[in-house]
């Protein structure tokens, strides 16, 4: 069976699932079947994508299938791009699918998850198959309303339902975008097949629309400011193990979408497109962080970290445009790789992370931070592999964010390379930017983990719980190890990313198997290279070597004791310090211009026993300034408009009647 | 036998690091003593210090996770590996390879997340403020690093280390605008990362403006020693950062001979002393800033690396 056939399969029974999943609906079985299942299809699609994409990279197939409209069939493509996603699309799947075998247990309604979860995953598959742009369409309007009607699963908690519409709202958008860009990279002779668009020459201004609307399309997708206002709210809302699918993988479905038109059917790019979407890139890291460090709900904070890490993707698919529309082909591999490398790592983390939020919620109850704390005792595995996921996405060394990090800061640094003034400048300021928003990210992180795991119970849900199950414990471990392996070993990732780049761009990075120790060298002159492996090995050996001596040598007596804290213990737990306390300094720092922050403390007149009150007051800019004004503004119009339901026969017949007249009018001048 | 001699060199570089760390600090409290007219303790007091630390008990909060226990190990283990990728005495030593400038930084962060957690695990308000404010520190003085790493790679054609010292050794750097800004904002930077005045006070311990203190003001015995192990090695590391960069002189080539790495070792204890003078004479003469205005400190700092880049931009194009 040729690769393509194997991954329609694949399809083929998932979408099959999600019909025996109707039917199973009200059994008890259902919800271990249908996981059960879902991970043993995902398994198999993801050694067939890794087949094709380590396999011969030359072997591209395809399918036609006799499916949609007449004539034109539906067309399908393995390349070496799409087998990388598929890898990605399927990796989070499985780990979905195997985390729900425990998570789903807890689902009170597993009819409204069930046949969704499945056609989700189908739809994802399919949208990164598709080769022309009619099944594309269908495709990713598919995985849009499943994963919206996952988005709905639980229609009855305060705010889903407004999540769910400002999604599907969002969702038409993008997808109305992509329709237009379609239509004119089809151009007047409309072929709506890849290879047809790819063979075309598209004018310098139908390019630059069509890169525009990508950036609306897949960017609103994807989450990149201001398109984003959707993803915090829906990704959260869906049961856990979704919102780790539609963070981890949705957004780089999108990406996709995003390199299959710009890089792929596109062709040659502009310099300036570069500018556009570095500037996106660059403002998306650092906004989405700061909202996740002002977060104080688990799943929310996630999802604006996910904008975060959106950011950081499509900033260094900025530089990879910058270097390949100057020539530089192996800069543009460099970058290019390193945007691919870190989607992966991103679907990595973020999908432990999201999991251990649901191990968090299944196990508590509880999504606010600010009712958490002390976990680290209660749940210790999860607590483990939660600290394994926030290493990795703050970008710490030896894990796996660092190294895609360090790579797009390699490209950064050859901005020199480029011959415009506006990129010049552009460049550093970008990775100033991405360095600002790595080091958000950790301070957001040690937030997170700080307050949720660590501390003592700021609730008596938190103080009581117990550790989740083992199918959910068996994920997360599985995406650590993930997270540890790729950091200390990025050549091995490299090296297999080098068809795609070859494939899009022309050109490829050096082969890093032949480095000395595992080391990672991507450009050969500069002599920057780097070595995860020896450095966690070197960090390994010394902290050990630093405990055994000193518990041989010096001293190994211990006591246990209440705490110091400088002679004062506070008697409750909610003295300490809380998300929003410890968000403090940032907010003081960015808030007041990216927030229009102000603390306002109301304090009791003198005599009074009331307590004071400390109330913060954010804003978030962007809803306020531009999604606020237009759902005003259609509701003023919808209310003008509404009075045209109540006329009399008389003024509906003039009103037919002026119509006419004026279409007759604009015919008689146009012509 | 290369090899074996590679490591050899490697190993005495690491344990270089160690035994001068303390000595470093203890010389900056003495000098600053001096400056203001007192005594001081010894130079080799810091020894001392460690020492008793590590003799003494632990004395561990009753709600303290496995995560209090092991960071100060690995923060310990993140900076002293760092510290050993640095350049000391001599360049191109065998594991300079493992990471160039960019990912000591990184290692650098790791230690900082743990340490920052550390303070939270206790659940005193102490920790919280400590910790908070020090990843806010962090988070503006990583941008500024960057873009003074960037300011030097730009000059040297790479972020390497070795690279970047032996290029600037070399007699065709000359004196730049550019590399001036950097090396000012580096000073900055690493004023404010190893909380030193104006940033941080290291002498204070009950003071509400404190950073660093407050954040591991629950550790105490074998613990504490580690920590403040690992401080004093990050101000050595930032000291050989400057050194090796900005002032390469007689640093010996890799395989030069014994002979060559003596030199080398005896002109950094010479730049170390330089450096630890200059940085008492600093600390005495400024006051300690608000914590609210490290933002516009490093600040300056980025703006003067962001400019420093600019430049060279500007220089070279004509």
């Amino acid at each position: 069976m040729s690769a393509v056939n194997l991954q329609m399969a694949c399809v083929a029974g998932l979408l099959g699932l999600a019909v025996l999943a109707i039917v199973l609906s009200r059994s008890k079985a259902a919800t271990g079947v249908i996981y059960g299942a879902t991970l043993a299809v995902s398994a198999i699609a993801l050694i067939g994508s890794m087949r094709s994409l380590l396999g011969d990279p030359a072997n591209v197939t395809a399918l036609t299938l006799p499916v949609g409209l007449p004539w034109l069939g539906a067309h399908f493509r393995l390349d070496a791009l799409a087998s990388f996603f598929l890898i990605v699309v399927n990796l989070g799947g499985a780990a979905a699918s195997l985390y729900g075998l425990g998570y789903g247990h807890h689902e009170a309604t597993p009819h409204r998850v069930l046949p969704f979860f499945s056609a989700f995953l189908a739809g994802m598959n399919l949208v990164v198959l598709s080769d022309d742009a009619f099944s594309y369409l269908l495709c990713w309007e598919f995985m849009s309303l499943a994963s919206w009607a996952l988005v709905m699963a639980h229609h009855r908690e305060a705010g889903n339902a407004k999540a769910g519409y400002i999604y599907l709202v969002m969702a038409s958008f993008g997808t109305l975008a992509l329709l237009l860009a379609f239509g004119l990279l089809a151009g007047p002779a409309g072929d709506y097949g890849f290879a047809a668009i790819r063979a075309a020459r598209h004018t310098p201004y139908a390019a630059a629309l069509v890169l525009i609307l990508m950036l609306l399309g897949a960017g609103s997708k994807a989450g990149l400011v201001p398109l984003h206002v959707w993803l915090p709210l829906a990704h959260p809302a869906a049961p856990s193990h979704v919102s780790a699918l539609m963070s981890g993988v949705m957004t780089k479905v999108a990406i996709y979408g995003f390199i299959r038109v710009v890089f792929d059917l596109l062709g040659q790019p502009a310099w300036w497109a570069s500018v556009v979407v570095l500037f996106l890139g660059g403002i998306t890291a650092v906004m989405g962080i700061l909202y996740a460090m002002m977060e104080k709900d688990l799943k929310r904070l996630l999802a604006y970290s996910t904008i975060e890490n959106v950011g950081i993707i499509f900033a260094s698919l900025g530089l990879a445009l910058a270097f390949q529309a100057n020539g530089l082909k192996l800069l543009a591999a460099l970058a290019f790789t390193a945007a691919l490398f870190h989607v992966l790592n991103h679907s990595f983390f973020k999908s432990l992370l999201f999991f251990g939020a649901g191990a968090v919620l299944t196990a508590t109850g509880e999504r606010d931070m600010d009712k958490l704390g002390g976990l680290i005792h209660r749940m210790p595995l999860t607590s483990f592999v939660f600290l394994v996921g926030c290493v990795a996405i703050s970008a710490l060394p030896p894990f796996n964010g660092f190294v895609s990090e360090w790579l797009i800061f390699q490209a950064v640094l050859q901005s020199p390379e480029l011959p415009q003034w506006a990129l010049k400048i552009m460049v550093p300021a970008v990775g100033a930017l991405l360095a600002l928003a790595a080091a958000l990210a950790a301070a957001c992180f040690v937030k997170a983990y700080g307050v949720a795991f660590l501390g003592r119970p700021r609730s008596p849900s938190a103080e009581t719980t117990g550790e989740v199950d083992r199918y959910s414990l068996a994920a997360m471990f599985i995406l650590s190890a993930l997270c540890l392996l790729a950091g200390i070993l990025p050549g091995l990732v490299i090296d297999a990313l080098a068809p795609i780049t070859t494939e899009i761009l022309g050109g490829r990075m050096p082969i890093q198997a032949n480095e000395a120790w595992l080391s990672i060298a991507p450009i050969a002159e500069s002599r920057s290279s780097y070595n995860g492996l020896l450095v966690m090995v070197f960090i390994t050996i010394s902290a050990s070597l630093a405990a055994y001596f000193i518990h041989r040598f010096a001293s190994r007596a211990l006591r246990r004791g209440p705490a110091w804290g400088c002679g004062f213990s506070d008697p409750t737990p909610a003295a300490q310090y809380s998300g929003g306390s410890f968000a403090q300094p940032i907010r003081r720092v960015f808030g007041t211009l990216v927030f229009h922050a102000r603390d306002h403390v109301e304090m009791p007149p003198p005599g009074d026993i009331r307590p004071a009150r400390l109330r913060i007051e954010l804003h978030d800019l962007i809803w306020e300034g531009m999604y606020a004004p237009i759902a005003g503004a259609i509701g003023i119009s919808s209310d003008r408009l509404n009075r045209l339901q109540f006329l009399t026969i008389r003024q509906y017949l003039s009103l037919v009647f002026a119509t006419l007249v004026t279409l007759l009018l604009v015919l008689a001048i146009w012509s | 036998m290369v090899v074996i001699s590679d490591i050899l060199v490697q190993g005495v570089q690491m344990l270089l690091v160690l035994l001068l760390a303390p000595l470093l600090t203890g010389f900056v409290r003495k000098v600053k003593a001096r400056l203001v007219r007192r005594q001081g303790a010894s130079v080799f007091q810091p020894y001392r210090d460690l020492l008793r630390l590590l003799r003494k008990e632990v004395v561990l909060a009753d709600n303290a996770s496995w995560l209090f226990r092991v960071t100060p190990y690995v923060t310990f283990a993140a900076i002293w590996v760092a510290a050993a990728l640095v350049p000391t005495f001599a360049t191109g030593l065998l594991f300079n390879w493992t990471a160039d400038l960019i990912a000591i930084v990184a290692l650098l962060g790791s230690a900082r997340f743990f340490l920052a957690l550390a303070g939270m695990d206790v659940g005193t308000s102490f920790g919280g403020i400590g910790s908070s404010r020090e990843v806010m520190i962090a988070a503006l003085a990583e941008p500024a690093m960057l873009l003074i790493v960037f300011c030097m790679a730009l000059v040297a054609g790479s972020t390497q280390l070795s690279t970047v010292a032996n290029f600037m050794a070399s007699s065709y750097v000359g004196l730049r605008v550019s590399l001036g800004m950097a090396v000012i904002a580096l000073i900055m930077v690493a004023l404010a990362e190893n909380a030193r005045i104006p940033v941080d006070n290291p002498a204070t311990h009950l003071e509400l403006t404190m950073v660093h203190e407050a954040m591991v003001l629950e550790y105490s015995g074998r613990h504490l020693a580690m920590i403040e192990f690992g401080a004093f090695l990050k101000l050595l590391l930032y000291v050989s950062l400057i050194a090796c960069v900005f002032l390469p002189w007689k640093i010996a080539v890799f395989g030069t001979g014994p002979f060559a790495y003596a030199i080398g070792t005896a002109a950094y204890v010479v730049k170390l002393m330089a450096a630890g003078f200059f940085l008492a004479l600093f600390e005495t003469a400024t006051a300690k800033m608000r914590v609210f205005r490290v933002p516009q400190f490093l600040g300056a700092a980025l703006m003067l690396g962001l400019l420093g880049t600019l430049l060279l931009f500007v220089s070279r194009s004509f």
